[in-house]
């Protein structure tokens, strides 16, 4: 199973796939000591990013995302790979600058596609993202 | 994407490593986004502060600035995360608030001016119709955008001091016509007589289309809106729907009309916001404990005009014993508070006005909350509400009044 994605930035990478039904921002959500979700009532809420290839309908907010990302990473917290539904120009501006892989646009939703704790590859020059194994 | 004779100098080093490697970034977020080409920009808002930026972004800076990078256009700075007068006092790391300097002293060796603002558009510089500008945070762009008419997207900090060091940026989103239609309508149908309510409208509006591309198109309300209203109103669209630009029929320059603001198209939708849409929103709040000793009037800064407001609602009453009521502002405004006496006023009633920060990217911010017990923090701003959350804060939206009252009452309603 793979999902094609519109645009897509950064090197190939394969991890496992967290999905939220919830958008995402690193100032408003995001514990950048810990890479943990932590605003209350986030659908994350108490979820790790680290390493992680993560799924996310929208971005929230914020221009922190620019600095943030290159902070998560120097810290060795970030996740490996962004997926976006529908992003904003800070998501991608962050994520080049840190040099994490970011996509955005799905086809087909991954609802129902990919399930958090599969295991993903995600291919920017291809710009599709694979399946390799589900979470048993 | 098409380089000009210029930009093809520029990569080629011709201006040096550092606007090299800025212009370098810049096309691969250009290529990202499809943008067959740069534009100039003439004014470039930036953000830059330890807390965001961390250990590595600093080095980072340093290694930057060592290059003997330097801004070819005014370049300003966002608010930040220390108000050096007070961090002892907040209890805030003193090996953070070195690194601070450090920060700062980076910026201004490339001429940036440390001006620490999230409101340039009121107090530094305002943009004309069609000027392509480089902003950031996100209620500076759409502001720029939506009130000015002005052309910028979201920049974050390493956008915009990119954008800052080559002069420009990569033409896409708000920068082309074809983005700046409104894609869906809201009929104004509340009264909105305080800044929280059109925060609020921001909210009732943004959390539904978090789409940095969806455009609302505001029309019939019953009054023309003051600044410190479409500050707050934008604010709280850019914060609860990562929106970067609105219309507002015989308000906005670019929305002479309905019809002019949809450009022609059908709005994918009609939404109406009522009196009752905002109470409802209001009384939906968790209360939590009912904690009520943490109130804050922040994010966006505060103008001279909301400084006046708090001075006269604070005036001969006094902030209850146990609880706090931070102000934020920026340095102009606050100097001219000052001389006006609205400063003297709301520091007698014990409220704590901080300087060049925001409330919410304070450093230490969490340690802070955890200190001193704070649960709810109750605010007039509906960005500050949404976006302090990561610290663990339950946040309550109040009016203005009725966040004076429970400062200084102590008790939550």
């Amino acid at each position: 199973m793979s999902i094609r994605v519109e645009r897509a930035f950064g090197e190939a990478v394969e991890g496992e796939a967290v999905v939220s039904e919830e958008g995402f921002s690193p100032r408003y959500d995001l514990d950048r000591w810990s890479g943990v979700i932590t605003k209350p009532g986030h659908k994350l809420e108490g979820v790790s990013l680290k390493d992680k290839i993560c799924f996310f309908p929208t971005a929230k907010g914020g221009i922190a995302a620019g600095w943030a990302f290159f902070d998560i990473k120097w810290k060795k917290i970030a996740p490996k790979a962004f997926i976006f539904g529908v992003t904003n120009p800070v998501m991608v501006q962050g994520a080049i600058f840190a040099g994490i892989t970011i996509t955005e646009g799905w086809t087909p939703h991954p609802r129902g596609e990919v399930a958090t704790g599969d295991w993903v590859r995600v291919d920017p020059v291809a710009r599709f993202v694979q399946v390799l194994r589900r979470n048993p | 994407m098409r380089l000009s004779p210029e930009e093809r100098a520029i990569l080629a080093g011709d201006r040096g490593e550092a606007a090299r490697r800025a212009l370098e970034y810049q096309v691969k977020v250009g290529e990202f986004w499809g943008a067959e080409r740069f534009v100039p920009v003439t004014n470039v808002h930036m953000m830059g502060d330890i807390e965001v930026m961390g250990d590595g972004g600093l080095q980072w800076l340093k290694d930057y600035a060592a290059l003997g990078a330097r801004c070819a256009v005014g370049t300003t700075t966002n608010a930040r995360c220390f108000d050096f007068a007070h961090c002892r006092e907040l209890g805030q790391d003193a090996g953070e608030a070195a690194k601070e300097h450090e920060l700062i002293g980076c910026l201004r060796r490339m001429d940036v001016v440390t001006t620490d603002t999230c409101i340039n558009y009121q107090t530094v510089y305002q943009p004309h119709l069609g000027e392509h500008v480089a902003w950031g945070d996100t209620g500076t762009v759409i502001y720029a955008n939506s009130v000015f008419g002005a052309r910028s997207n979201f920049e974050s900090g390493p956008a915009a001091l990119a954008a800052g060091i080559t002069g420009r940026t990569p033409e896409y989103g708000f920068h082309l016509d074809a983005h700046r239609k409104g894609s869906f309508t809201v009929d104004l149908q509340a009264r909105l007589d305080d800044l929280a309510d059109w925060g609020m409208v921001g909210k009732l509006v943004g959390e539904p289309h978090q789409s940095y591309f969806s455009v609302p198109v505001f029309h019939s309300a019953r009054r023309t809106p003051s600044a410190d209203e479409l500050k707050h109103l934008g604010a709280a669209l850019a914060s609860y729907g990562s929106m970067g630009m609105f219309h507002y029929v015989g308000v906005t320059p670019e929305a002479p009309s309905l019809e002019a603001a949809l450009g022609g198209r059908e709005p994918a939708e009609r939404m109406v916001i009522t009196d009752a849409d905002l109470e409802r929103a209001y009384a939906a709040y968790r209360l939590g404990d009912g904690d009520a000793r943490l109130v804050v009037f922040s994010g966006p800064q505060q103008s001279l005009f909301e400084m006046k407001q708090l001075a006269g609602l604070f005036d001969g009453r006094r902030v209850k014993e146990g609880s706090r009521c931070f102000v934020t502002t920026n340095g102009a405004v606050l100097a001219q508070a000052r001389a006006l006496g609205y400063a003297a006023t709301l520091e007698a009633a014990s409220v704590t006005i901080l300087e060049g920060v925001c409330f919410y990217i304070l450093q230490n911010l969490s340690l802070m909350r955890i200190k001193n017990g704070w649960q709810n923090l109750v605010s007039n701003s509906a960005k500050i509400v949404n976006i302090i959350g990561a610290h663990r804060f339950n946040t309550i939206l109040r009016r203005t009044q009725d966040c004076v009252d429970i400062a200084c009452t102590g008790v939550l309603k």
